[in-house]
C-alpha cells in the first residue's frame, strides 16, 4: 500500500501546483483522523494496534478521501470524513480485509450527503487567465482551521462550479454541450488543470499496473463502462451529450479507474468477476452524470457496486480443473 | 517427426527460481555401499509387501526380500548382498509424508560387486507381471506401481505413452541429470512400455530450461528411430510435470478429476521409470538404486547421486562432501511439494527423488502474517482454478458444505498460492489441514445420502404399494358397489312390474 501511495504521489504534486496547498492540509488531517480512529477502535476491540497501523492502509483511505474533498474546506470535513471512513466503513465490518464497501468512498458518500454545501465549494486552477483570487498556503491554513478568510474575500468569490457542475447547470437550463465548453474552465478535453492531474493519474495507474500491485482488468473495465456509451451518445447528438474525452478528463474517472475501483478488499476477485464489476462501474457512472441529480457519480457507482460484489463472485467462479461435462 | 509441439497452455501456475544449476555441475555419482541398508516393505502405494526372508539369513544382490501382496504392491529386493539383521518398524520417508512401516534392515558384507544378474525369462503375457516381481513404480515420487497403471491403460486401448522428463519442481535435478547421461537406457525402456500397452504414440516431455537433457533425448530418440516417437519441449512453469496438467497440455484433454488416466487409454511414466524397466528387461536388474538429488547451500558439493534404496540420507550428504553448515531444515522431494525430515538417519525409499539440506536464507522466511486483502492473485496462480481466497474463509470456519462448493478436494498442494499470496499466509497448509475433517464430512454425508436414499425408496415403495392397494379397494368397491345397485335395480325393476302389473288394491 506504500507503493500505491507513490504512485498517487505525482498526481497530488500537480492538483497542488493547479488548486493550491488544500490537498496537503486535508490530507494530514484525513491521515491525522484516520489512524487516530482505528488506533482507539482496534483498542476496543482488543486488538494489537502497532502492527495494524503499519500496514499503511489507513493512510492510503486518508489519501483517497482527500482528493475527493473541495481543496478549501474547514477542518472537521476531512477530519469527519476519515473517522466515519475507518469506523463506518472499514472497522465495524471487522478491519482489514473483511470491508465490504470502499472506506474512503463511505467517508466521502457520508461527507456529500450530510455536508452538500461545504462539499461542492471547488476553487478554479491557478491559471493566468482565469479571474480569481488565489490564497496563499497560510491563509488556506487559517480558512481551514478557523474558518475566517483575509479581509474583503467571501467564500462565494473564491470558489466556482466544477466542469461537470457546468455541465449539469447547463444541461438543465438548456444548452449545447460546445455552449457549456465555451467557459474558461473547459480545456482540451475536460477542465483546465484537472487534465492535467488526470495524466498524472494514468501515469500513476500504470506504474500500479507495471508494478504487479493491481491488474488491468478494473481499470480498463471502468473505462470501458464510461467510454462506450459515452462515445455512442456523443455520436448521436453531439449537442446534447458530452464527449467521451470529456467524461475521461473530468471529474473522479481517472482516481476512480486506477485508485478506488481497484481496492482489492471491496471489488470482486474472479477475473470475469472484475470485468462485470468494472463496466457496471463505468456504466452507473455515467448514466449518473448524465440522468442522475449529482454531476459525478464514480463514489456512487463504486459503492453500489461493491454492495454487488458478494453476488458476482458468487456466480462467477471459473469452472474447476477437471470438473468437465463428458 | 521427432519434435511435438503442445497444443495448450498450462492453467495457472508460475514461473520459479530453479535453483538447479547447483546439482547439475557434476555428473551422477555413485552412492556408497552402507553398512546397513533400511528397506521398507511398503515403497509403493499398495498395502505392504509380505517379507519372504528371515533374521539371519544371508541374500544375494538382487534376491527378493519382500513380495506384493496385492495387484497394487511391488516387490522389494536386496540392493547388495548382506544379512537380514533385523525385521521391524521404523519410520521412512514415502509419498509426501514420513511413516512408519515394517522394514528389512540389511547388513551389507561390503562387497558388492555389482555382478551382472541373469536376464529374466519373459513371455509375453507375463510381462506386467514381472514389473512387480521387478519392484518398479513411479519413480517420480507417487510410487504407484507400474504394473497397475500399465493395466488400467491396456484395458482402456492405450494409444498414447508419455514419458514424463518435466521435473517442473525447483532444485530437482535427478531426471535432467539421467536424461542428459543415460538418453538410451530412457529410449529403449519408452519401446517395452509402448510394446506392452501397444500405444501408437509416445511424446516424451521436457522442460525448455533443460536444453543439454533436450538434446540428448532428442539424438537417442533419432538413433532408435521408433515410429510414433517424439519430444516436446514443454514451457519451464510449475506444475507443468504434473500428471493431469501434462495430459492437459499435450493430449488437450482434461481429464475429469475422478478419473484416471489409463481410464482414457493414457500412460504416463517417469523418465527413471522408463530406464529402471530398461534395466530390467534388458540387463536383469531389478529396481535396486534410483537417482537422489542432493542440494541445498548446507551441502558442500551439491549434486546427483545413484543410491541403493535402503541408504541412510546422511550417507548420501557425506558423499557430498557433508554439511557446509548447519541445515535449518532438511525436506525430502522439492521446495514446493517436499516435507521435513526430523533427522538424516532416515532411509532412503523409491520415492525420494530429491534431498535439500537447507540453510536460514533458503527456507521461506517467516514474514509476518497479514489479513487477506482478496487480492485474486493466488486464484490466477492456482493450476486447479480454484479460490484459495475463498477457501481460505471455508476452511478457516470449518464450514465443510462451502468446501464443497469451492471443491477443496481438488486441491493438489502445489504450494503455488502461497508464493504468490502478498499477506504471507500459510494457504497451502490451512487446507491440508482442513482435509481430514473435511474428507470425514464428505464420508458422513455420502452415508447419510446413500440412507436418506434407501429411507426415500423405501417410502416410496410403500406409498406406491399403498396406492395401488388403495387402487385395487377401490375397483373392488366399485365392481361391487355396481354390481350391486345392479342388483338393487334389478329388484327395483322386478318391484315396479309387478307394481304395474297387479291392480291398485292400496285404498
Amino acid at each position: 500500500m506504500r507503493r500505491v501511495l507513490y504512485a498517487l504521489a505525482p498526481a497530488a504534486a500537480c492538483y497542488i501546483w493547479f488548486f493550491g496547498y488544500g490537498l496537503l492540509i486535508n490530507f494530514i488531517i484525513c491521515a491525522f483522523a484516520c489512524l487516530v480512529t482505528e488506533a482507539v477502535v482496534l483498542r476496543l476491540r482488543r486488538r494489537t494496534t502497532r502492527e495494524a497501523l503499519r500496514d499503511n492502509s489507513a493512510i492510503l483511505t486518508a489519501a483517497l478521501l482527500a482528493f475527493a474533498i473541495p481543496p478549501l474546506t474547514p477542518w472537521w470535513i476531512p477530519a469527519t470524513g476519515g473517522m466515519c471512513a475507518i469506523v463506518l466503513g472499514k472497522q465495524l465490518y471487522g478491519g482489514l480485509g473483511r470491508n465490504l464497501f470502499n472506506p474512503a468512498m463511505v467517508g466521502y458518500a457520508i461527507l456529500l450527503l450530510s455536508f452538500p454545501v461545504e462539499m461542492t465549494q471547488w476553487v478554479p486552477p491557478r491559471m493566468g487567465d482565469i479571474d480569481y483570487t488565489h490564497l496563499t498556503a497560510l491563509a488556506q491554513l487559517v480558512y481551514s482551521m478557523t474558518g475566517e478568510l483575509p479581509a474583503e474575500l467571501t467564500i462565494d468569490a473564491l470558489t466556482r462550479a466544477t466542469p461537470l457542475d457546468l455541465l449539469k447547470e447547463g444541461a438543465r437550463a438548456g444548452e449545447s454541450f460546445s455552449q457549456i465548453r465555451a467557459n474558461a474552465l473547459f480545456g482540451d478535453f475536460g477542465g483546465r488543470g484537472w487534465e492535467w492531474v488526470g495524466n498524472f493519474l494514468i501515469l500513476g495507474g500504470l506504474y500500479l499496473i507495471y508494478a504487479g500491485i493491481i491488474r488491468w482488468h478494473i481499470p480498463v473495465a471502468v473505462l470501458a463502462g464510461l467510454l462506450i456509451p459515452a462515445t455512442l451518445l456523443y455520436l448521436l447528438d453531439g449537442a446534447r451529450f458530452a464527449s467521451p474525452g470529456f467524461h475521461m478528463f473530468s471529474g473522479a474517472t481517472l482516481l476512480g479507474a486506477f485508485f478506488i475501483a481497484t481496492d482489492p478488499v471491496s471489488a470482486a476477485a474472479t477475473v470475469r468477476g472484475r470485468l462485470i464489476y468494472g463496466a457496471a462501474i463505468g456504466v452507473l457512472t455515467y448514466m449518473i452524470r448524465t440522468w442522475g441529480g449529482y454531476p459525478d457519480g464514480i463514489a456512487f457507482a463504486v459503492l453500489l457496486m461493491n454492495g454487488a460484489v458478494p453476488l458476482i463472485d458468487r456466480y462467477t467462479r471459473p469452472r474447476v480443473f477437471g470438473h468437465t461435462n463428458e | 517427426m521427432i519434435k511435438f509441439t503442445p497444443r495448450r497452455h498450462l492453467t495457472g501456475g508460475l514461473r520459479l527460481p530453479a535453483h538447479k544449476a547447483e546439482s547439475t555441475e557434476a555428473p551422477i555419482r555413485k552412492g556408497p555401499l552402507p553398512a546397513r541398508l533400511i528397506l521398507s516393505t511398503r515403497q509403493h502405494s499398495g498395502d505392504e509387501a509380505r517379507p519372504v526372508v528371515s533374521i539371519g539369513q544371508r541374500v544375494a544382490r538382487g534376491e527378493t526380500l519382500a513380495r506384493a501382496s496385492d495387484s497394487n504392491g511391488a516387490d522389494v529386493h536386496a540392493p547388495a548382498a548382506g544379512t537380514v539383521i533385523a525385521i521391524e518398524p521404523q519410520a521412512v520417508p514415502l509419498g509426501n509424508a514420513v511413516s512408519t512401516e515394517s522394514c528389512i534392515v540389511l547388513e551389507t558384507n561390503g562387497t558388492d560387486t555389482g555382478s551382472a544378474l541373469p536376464l529374466p525369462s519373459i513371455t509375453d503375457q507375463d510381462r506386467i507381471e514381472q514389473l512387480t516381481r521387478a519392484g518398479i513404480v513411479g519413480l517420480g515420487g507417487a510410487v504407484y506401481p507400474t504394473a497397475a497403471k500399465i493395466r488400467l491403460a491396456r484395458t482402456n486401448s492405450c494409444e498414447l505413452l508419455i514419458i514424463n522428463g518435466a521435473e517442473c519442481e525447483p532444485y530437482i535435478s535427478c531426471d535432467d541429470m539421467l536424461m542428459r547421461e543415460a538418453p538410451a537406457a530412457i529410449v529403449a525402456g519408452a519401446r517395452i512400455l509402448m510394446n506392452i500397452v501397444s500405444a501408437s504414440r509416445c511424446i516424451i516431455a521436457i522442460e525448455r530450461d533443460k536444453p543439454q537433457a533436450i538434446d540428448a533425448m532428442t539424438s537417442a530418440a533419432e538413433e532408435a528411430a521408433i515410429e510414433g516417437l517424439s519430444i516436446a519441449e514443454l514451457p519451464s512453469i510449475y506444475p507443468a510435470g504434473g500428471e493431469r496438467q501434462l495430459l492437459d497440455v499435450l493430449a488437450t484433454t482434461e481429464l475429469q478429476s475422478n478419473r484416471y488416466p489409463g481410464e482414457l487409454g493414457y500412460l504416463c511414466q517417469n523418465v527413471g521409470t522408463a530406464r529402471a524397466v530398461d534395466k530390467y528387461f534388458n540387463h536383469g536388474e531389478p529396481l535396486l538404486s534410483r537417482i537422489v538429488t542432493v542440494t541445498g547451500n548446507a551441502v558442500v558439493n551439491p549434486g546427483n547421486i545413484e543410491a541403493l534404496i535402503g541408504t541412510p540420507i546422511r550417507e548420501l550428504i557425506e558423499a557430498c562432501g557433508g554439511y557446509r553448515e548447519k541445515a535449518v531444515r532438511l525436506i525430502h522431494g522439492g521446495s514446493m511439494m517436499g516435507f521435513s525430515l526430523e533427522h538424516d538417519e532416515l532411509p532412503v525409499t523409491k520415492s525420494t527423488n530429491c534431498i535439500i539440506a537447507a540453510t536460514a536464507y533458503e527456507v521461506r522466511s517467516d514474514a509476518k502474517e497479514w489479513p487477506c486483502i482478496r487480492c485474486g492473485e493466488c486464484s490466477i496462480a492456482c493450476p486447479a482454478r480454484l479460490l484459495p481466497q475463498d477457501l481460505l474463509l471455508a476452511a478457516r470456519a470449518q464450514d465443510n458444505p462451502l468446501l464443497e462448493t469451492l471443491s477443496l478436494a481438488e486441491c493438489i498442494e502445489c504450494g503455488c498460492c502461497d508464493v504468490v499470496c502478498p499477506s504471507h499466509i500459510p494457504l497451502t497448509q490451512t487446507f491440508r489441514q482442513a482435509k481430514p475433517a473435511f474428507r470425514r464430512y464428505r464420508e458422513q454425508k455420502s452415508f447419510t445420502d446413500a440412507a436418506d436414499a434407501r429411507y426415500q425408496s423405501r417410502t416410496s415403495r410403500r406409498s406406491e404399494a399403498q396406492q395401488e392397494a388403495e387402487l385395487q379397494r377401490e375397483a373392488l368397491k366399485q365392481s361391487l358397489s355396481s354390481s350391486k345397485s345392479e342388483e338393487i335395480q334389478a329388484a327395483v325393476q322386478r318391484a315396479r312390474a309387478r307394481k304395474t302389473a297387479s291392480p291398485k288394491n292400496d285404498n
